[in-house]
């Protein structure tokens, strides 16, 4: 390991331009002539619009134009990315998702009209002018009301809520297993909506030059490439050669910025339209109701076990919400993202699972770090506790005696995925081990006498990353391809860009891969430059989510520079006059072993671009080399999570007194960041379990709307982690890596949970939705002592 | 927000004169209720008058019994300073307790008490110590000021200038946090002084209030164990999504518990 190579804890290159506020997001550009836009948004979750006045806003100060639904009637809606089918063999129901309310709104916060302005508060002022005469109708909130066949329906021409029906799995199968079982374990459960909050709200700048006819949106996006095959193919027909989508510095996403947003068309469409640039710039507010939402299930679960705590089945029933309409991969989430982990890190040897996706009149639901996942390992991390609490197991043993071997991989799950390795017990001693589970005991008795109720909660998690390949994926109703895209370029004096399809909005992409480059090429780090997030520098790339950037995209990296290799080792062998296949790179040199015969990387460069001395008949000058890289399986990063916490019973208050991590993450390329991930991941986790929920009334209004009443976590909320690794490489991809921008978040909640119900068992809880606040642990406390 | 006149006084008299002869003119102190609620456009004003530059409404002093804190110091000056510290440290604990370093650095004592927000902190301390509000035009006793929810006892065009508290022997302020706005979802503030025992309630209900059957309890025997069996009525006490009316009257026991454990009662 070189001091900037694979292993090595290198400080964040893009850091220091973040920390002197250099650097620059969507919002810190301005382009000559542009103008504002401002979005009126529904006030109402779910009306008729009866009729739009928009004269006076017209009128108004500043005012550019005014543009409805009527006005954008040419153009598409917003497509969904992915197509589930029921289990019935029909497709998803698949409504119209307008750019602007057409005829009704179906959430508070649906874009009704946007006022272009010269400037935000003129574009403001004129839409508290625009008089829109609603005719409030019933609100669909609640998904088991949402189901029921008398209930209004959020899209009148699908005449049901039910999305699809989907299921994974043999029902007759399972529910013979659980006939015959020792004992079942059964669970009701809640995974509370999220509401995502990047610290930069989103973003989108139109542009269009009329003497080209080039259009250029310049977005807060995960995925540029993605946003412009959807906009440009399907929305605004326009070619990709006269569209250009630039992500530039994102702070932060969390799935939240891989959707493709009505904003984005409007500013887009509009420039065209107006001839001006066209900035539309979210605030706080307006993301609580118009970035996608997380989560959201309500599921039933049940685990059938042999007298010796083996599990013989698992079968899991969920609502899913999809809120009101199909936000671009929202229906992959609670289906392909969840149902196909229902195995977790266990050898249950027959799975059943049944989802219906439910529209109601909420803001669109969609992949929010972990997407599926997180939901997956609760029910599953919370039934496993379950049931080793009712069969007096202890819940390290019920685990241990259900683990995948290591000896099994590959192992082919009943839920369709093949691990291609690990070593989860590995994982889980590590952890007990850090927590010192062994003392645990003496810990609760000394908690106790303080008048506090200690508890201490595992979880096991298994994750899936990289979603791939692409024609299975295909087949399972993708309507994208999912490999990664790299170019690298050796410039003439041997400095390096590498022109990737990932983005990085704060995964720290610049330091990782350039580490990865170093390593390959021998050469000093600082030559060179990661560019990413502009579709007329990159190759076609389909960006960051789904903690697929390393394993993925930095594959592509990897057979981009063997490429490179390839043709330096020609360029090297005619300048070493020797044999190609004598020839080998090692330490930043083409050498011939056993002789004096080197040539330096930077050498090689410099004669690719100034080959006078150079195999010209057989080869092209030149050294820059793409790679498309489609995976051939997901990576499978795992681990073990021991929290410990103490509630006060008097007022409820949840303590975590610690925390402990262990993953397997196969490869790791920066230590030092991998640990800030599992920190942030696991942060988000605790939010989850402990703090966040997105609260309707059965108006359909977001009672928890702002930071006032929506609980982030801040760092008073948890406890200094304790993070380690286990090591399993990833099989199928060069580097062994598997990812884990995801995990802390997936495997966290379930940790947290299990311990707080530990704890209060004592004082006879056990039942416990999240987020455990203060207020619902006091209650499930008073009701435990009043029953 | 709406267009408005920003106005710069830098003495007591001329913001007086300007909030007279606005139409519509709003005092800015800290600006952490006002601003928010300017931008989301639920409030305007012709003028917004801004006290920053009024020297002469900072500053703390101690003497004669009492702590006096001019209406335009910062949570952060009196929860830094010694002399609270000293004299009532209760008040400079609650003061360090009151939302984060950023709201603690720009609020101040007198923007929060006219604010009268039902969940703020500093409305606990001002009638759990007996104090008194003075203004440009008279004084106004704490048990007198806050008279529900958002509403003071405060004329239009009334200034505060200062808040004096009288020492007590011990005081002690507890508070149950709201978990996202750290606002009190409860805070009880209790002293003993030779006046007797104040018990004040923040956050519980619409507007801060006393608990007469603990302070009686206290009186007789100052001590936790004399108010762990009093409760409050949850008739009229808030309820929201973070808490139920049921929670608060049990919080309002166990924070006056800690409030007394914590004035070493």
């Amino acid at each position: 390991m070189s001091g900037t190579g694979i292993g090595a804890s290198v400080r964040r290159t893009e850091d220091l331009r973040f920390v002197r506020g250099a650097g620059k997001y969507t919002d810190d550009m301005n382009l000559l002539g542009q103008t504002y836009a401002y979005i009126l948004r529904s006030p109402h979750a779910h009306a008729t619009i009866n009729s739009i006045d928009t004269s006076a806003a017209s009128q108004g100060d500043g005012v550019v134009a005014v543009f409805t639904a009527e006005d954008m009637a040419a153009i598409g809606g917003i497509p969904c990315g992915w197509q589930v089918h029921s289990k019935d063999g029909s497709p998803m129901h698949e409504p119209k998702h307008p750019v602007l309310a057409e005829g009704k709104v179906r959430h508070t916060g649906d874009p009704v009209a946007v006022v272009i302005a010269e400037s935000r508060s003129q574009a403001r002022d004129a839409a508290e002018s625009i008089e829109v005469d609603y005719g409030v109708l019933p609100a669909v909130v609640d998904m088991n009301d949402a189901v029921t066949a008398d209930s209004t329906s959020v899209h009148d021409d699908v005449g049901t809520n039910i999305c699809y029906d989907w299921a994974l799995g043999d029902p007759e199968v399972v529910d013979e297993a659980f006939s015959n079982a020792a004992h079942v374990a059964s669970l009701d459960l809640v995974n509370n909506r999220l509401i995502p909050n990047a610290i930069e709200p989103r973003c989108a700048i139109g542009d269009f030059d009329q003497a080209t006819g080039q259009y250029t949106l310049h977005t807060t996006s995960q995925n540029p490439h993605v946003i412009r095959l959807l906009m440009g193919a399907f929305v605004l027909g326009v070619p990709e050669h006269k569209l250009r989508v630039h992500a530039p510095d994102v702070g932060g996403g969390f799935g939240s910025k891989i959707f493709h947003y009505a904003e984005e068309i409007i500013v887009t469409w509009a420039a065209a339209q107006l001839n001006r640039p066209v900035k539309w710039t979210a605030d706080r507010s307006e993301s609580f109701i118009s970035d996608a939402h997380g989560r959201d299930h309500v599921t039933k679960v049940e685990l059938a076990l042999d007298e010796d705590g083996k599990f013989l089945a698992l079968r899991e029933s969920t609502l899913a919400n999809m809120g009101a309409y199909l936000s671009t991969f929202a229906p992959c989430i609670p289906t392909y993202l969840h149902g196909t982990l229902l195995a977790g890190q266990y050898a249950t040897p027959v799975i059943y699972c049944e989802v219906k996706a439910v529209f109601t009149n909420t803001v669109p639901v969609d992949a929010y770090r972990g997407a599926g996942r997180p939901e997956a390992t609760y029910l599953l991390e919370r039934i496993v506790q379950v049931a080793a609490d009712q069969l007096g197991m202890d819940p390290a043993e019920i685990r241990r005696r259900n683990f995948i071997q290591p000896d099994q991989f590959p192992y082919q799950t009943p839920v369709a995925l093949v691990y291609d390795t690990g070593d989860y017990d590995a994982s889980l001693s590590k952890a007990l081990d850090s927590a010192d589970y062994a003392g645990f005991a003496a810990r609760k008795a000394s908690s106790k006498a303080a008048g506090k109720l200690r508890g201490i909660g595992i979880s096991s998690y298994i994750e899936a990353c990289g979603i791939a390949p692409s024609n299975v994926v295909g087949s399972l109703g993708a309507r994208a391809g999912l490999y990664e895209a790299a170019t690298i370029r050796v410039n003439p004096t041997g400095s390096v860009s590498v022109l990737t399809g990932s983005h990085s909005h704060g995964q720290g992409h610049e330091t990782t891969f350039a580490q990865v480059v170093s390593e390959k090429l021998g050469i000093d780090f600082d030559s060179i430059e990661i560019v990413h997030g502009d579709t007329d520098k990159i190759p076609f790339g389909m960006g960051t989510y789904g903690s697929r950037s390393i394993a993925v995209g930095g594959t592509a990296i990897v057979n981009a520079l063997d490429k490179i290799i390839a043709k330096g080792k020609k360029i090297a062998a005619h300048l070493l006059e020797a044999s190609e296949a004598d020839i080998e790179f090692e330490d930043g040199q083409f050498v011939v072993p056993g002789t004096d015969k080197a040539k330096a990387f930077g050498e090689v460069a410099l004669t690719a671009y100034v080959p006078h001395q150079y195999p010209l008949e057989e080869l092209e000058p030149g050294l820059e080399e793409t790679a498309f890289y489609d995976p051939k399986n997901f990576t499978f990063p795992a681990g073990t999570y021991v929290c410990e916490v103490e509630v006060d019973p008097e007022t409820g208050v949840v303590d975590i007194a610690s925390f402990h991590a262990t993953d397997d993450f196969g490869t790791i390329i920066n230590p030092m960041i991998v640990e800030g991930q599992v920190h942030g991941g696991l942060v988000q986790g605790i939010g989850q379990a402990l703090l966040e929920a997105a609260c309707y009334d059965d108006n359909g209004q977001l009672l928890s709307g702002s930071y006032m009443d929506y609980t982030m976590p801040r760092a008073a909320d948890v406890p200094s982690f304790s993070v380690d690794t286990t090591v399993t490489e990833c099989e199928h991809n060069p580097l062994g890596v598997k990812g884990c921008g995801e995990a802390g978040a997936i495997g966290s909640p379930p940790a947290v949970i299990n311990a707080i119900l530990n704890a209060l068992a004592e004082v006879g809880v056990t039942e416990l939705d999240m987020p455990a606040t203060p207020h619902r642990v006091w209650q499930a406390i008073r009701s435990a002592q009043a029953s | 927000m709406y267009a408005f006149d920003y106005k710069s006084p830098s003495s007591l008299s001329e913001a007086a004169d300007m909030l007279q002869s606005s139409d519509d003119g709003v005092l800015l102190a800290g600006g952490h209720t006002l601003l928010p609620t300017m931008k989301q456009r639920l409030a305007s004003a012709s003028d917004l008058i801004d006290l920053g530059g009024v020297s002469e409404l900072r500053g703390i002093s101690v003497s004669g019994g009492q702590v006096t804190i001019g209406a335009m110091t910062t949570h952060a000056e009196v929860a830094a300073s010694s002399e609270v510290a000293n004299a009532i440290a209760a008040l400079a604990d609650l003061a360090g307790g009151i939302g984060d370093p950023q709201v603690r650095n720009a609020g101040t004592i007198g923007g929060s008490i006219a604010n009268s927000d039902p969940s703020a902190d500093y409305p606990a301390a001002l009638v759990g110590l007996g104090a008194t509000i003075n203004t440009n035009s008279r004084s106004i006793a704490a048990d007198d000021f806050f008279t529900g929810m958002f509403d003071t006892a405060l004329d239009e065009n009334e200034i505060i200038t200062q808040v004096s508290f009288p020492i007590p022997d011990a005081a002690g302020y507890s508070k149950f946090p709201n978990p996202a706005s750290r606002y009190a979802v409860v805070g009880v503030f209790v002293s003993r002084s030779s006046d007797g025992v104040r018990v004040a309630v923040t956050g519980a209900g619409p507007s801060v209030f006393r608990v007469a059957e603990m302070e009686a309890a206290l009186a007789d025997s100052f001590s936790a164990a004399s108010v762990a069996g009093i409760s409050v009525s949850d008739d009229d006490l808030n309820s929201d999504i973070h808490a139920s009316a049921e929670y608060r009257a049990h919080l309002v026991t166990v924070m006056a518990k800690r409030a007394v454990q914590k004035a070493g009662g």
